[in-house]
């Protein structure tokens, strides 16, 4: 089995894309001025469907993470150990991404300051962070 | 305003042995757990009018409730299968007393069954959606996240957990009915292998197979009032929202959950004889003794160090064993160790227990019911 790839959808299709493009959009509503993350049809504050994308500032927190130790995938077999990050973002939605100072949290804590760094992973582009000191 | 404190009680209980099951179905294993718990309630098979299910974790499937009606002979009044993850037991709890209550049916099977040991884990080692991109897989890395939130925020010792899981295998080691029957010292704890860092191999539960059942009616139609054993407090409350996306990682809505079912029971919560709490993982029995206002917050693990968790300690938990030592089944087991207790029939029985605290809770702590028992009147 090889590594899963995202359902692409015309909902999601801007986040990908931005990705790819060099950014990381979240999305914001027009109405209430929520921001959030994973992408929606609707603003989960205020269910307005008026929303727009904006690109993230690249600054973050760590809230929390964990390090693998076990492949739950036979492609992960090759990854472990590996980290997996909760971040949140400085304008605020939150995201599940790798911190790729060190793969097993050397160096890690909670609060500490990240910066966005996205790495091309076979023909993907994926959202991670690097600590910054 | 009315209450449904004590107007139900579970008057029967039953299940099947707990651990490999591989020439059984999942319907196999309700049907003998069913019938255990109909006889036990001294009820015939036909005198049950709800067939309410908790749909199977590793076998999600339409119209399950009614496939188990089916294979029960039953043509119930209600009939269905719900799905809130771990909670869903005490979720059905919640709405057979109130049907009951409501005139609408008299007595409520509430049952569950599953065979993911000899069966399919896929469902435990699932990829998470699109964030499987970033390898997040499997439900106990949403747990490991807030055993690191926890053990952050705290600066807990890894014997806090520890606690948690050595005092479980010591009571399932005394249940002859326990899937695991080993027990575990600290230093064994400490130095078992890290599944998910920081979560080690024995903070994490049992896979089981196995089915339970438990009859609920009216206290008062109770053919043994002697062994009915009256549901005194109920509780729901969930965050629904997946754990990356929780705005808090050190509180949960078991808060609420457990509020809800102490208001309902009017009592303290040094009333409570003995907890059964869900313990999928060690970081959610002490985030729920904490949640339910029974230990200080980032204090549950050495709280429970100093002053035991065991048959005579500060609060007895999990006297059966729990998902981490007698079955990890969801939920239903926890429900039946409380029954036991009350009527005086435990395995590990506690000197005239008068009050009896139930957790169950699902999808990384997202979603939590509670249960408050009582002695048979
Ligand atoms: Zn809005």
């Amino acid at each position: 089995m090889t590594r899963p790839t995202p359902e692409i959808t015309a909902i999601n299709r801007p986040y990908w894309d931005g990705l790819a493009e060099g950014a990381l959009r979240f999305q914001r509503c027009d109405g209430c001025g929520h921001a959030w993350l994973p992408p929606r049809s609707h603003c989960p504050a205020c269910l307005g469907t008026q929303t727009r994308w904006e690109a993230a500032s690249g600054g973050g927190r760590i809230v929390s993470w964990v390090v693998y130790h076990r492949a739950y995938a036979p492609h992960l077999q090759d990854r472990i150990p590996y980290n997996v990050a909760i971040v949140a973002l400085d304008e605020g939605p939150r995201l599940l991404t790798n911190i790729t100072d060190s793969a097993t949290g050397e160096g890690f804590a909670t609060g500490a300051p990240v910066a966005l760094t996205i790495e091309e992973d076979d023909g993907l582009h994926l959202p991670r962070f690097r600590l910054r000191g | 305003m009315t209450t449904l404190r004590g107007k139900t009680a579970i008057t029967g209980v039953g299940h099947t042995a707990w651990g490999k099951h591989p020439d059984r179905d999942r319907l196999s294993l309700m049907t003998e757990a069913a019938a255990a718990a109909i006889a036990d309630a001294g009820l015939e098979k036909d005198q049950i009018d709800a067939v309410l299910v908790k749909m199977a974790n590793s076998a999600p499937s339409i119209l399950w409730g009614q496939k188990v009606a089916e294979a029960l002979g039953l043509q119930p009044t209600i009939g269905l299968s719900l799905d809130q993850g771990g909670a869903a037991c005490t979720g059905l709890a919640t709405y057979a007393a109130l049907a009951i209550e409501a005139g609408m049916i008299e007595n409520a099977l509430i049952l569950y069954a599953d065979t993911p040991r000899t069966g399919s884990r896929a469902a435990m080692h699932r990829p998470r959606g699109d964030d499987s991109v970033m390898g997040w897989y499997s439900v106990a890395a949403g747990y490991a996240m807030l055993h690191r939130a926890y053990q952050e925020a705290h600066a807990a010792p890894p014997e806090d957990f520890g606690i948690i899981a050595v005092q479980a295998r010591a009571h399932g080691a005394a249940n002859p009915h326990a899937h695991l029957r080993l027990p575990l010292s600290m230093e064994e704890y400490l130095s078992g292998p890290l599944l998910i860092e920081p979560m080690r191999r024995d903070d994490c539960c049992l896979v089981s197979d196995g089915g339970a059942a438990i009859v609920l009616g009216a206290t008062a139609r109770a053919r043994n009032p002697a062994r009915a054993v009256p549901v005194l407090g109920l509780g729901q409350a969930q965050e629904s929202w997946e754990v990356h996306l929780r705005p808090d990682l050190l509180r949960t809505r078991a808060e609420a959950s457990g509020q809800m079912a102490f208001d309902m029971a009017g009592i303290d919560r040094g009333d409570i004889s003995f907890a059964q709490l869900y313990d999928c993982f060690t970081v959610t029995v002490l985030q729920t003794l904490e949640d339910y206002g029974l230990a200080p917050r980032g204090q549950a693990g050495a709280k429970a160090r100093a002053e035991g968790i065991g048959l005579d300690g500060w609060l007895p938990l999990n006297t059966s064993g729990g998902l981490l030592s007698e079955s990890g089944t969801p939920g239903l087991q926890l429900i039946i160790e409380a029954v036991r207790q009350l009527r005086g029939e435990a395995v590990l029985q506690l000197p005239a227990p008068r009050f009896g605290l139930v957790s169950n809770q699902g999808g990384t702590m997202h979603t939590h019911a509670t249960m408050i028992l009582g002695e048979p009147q």
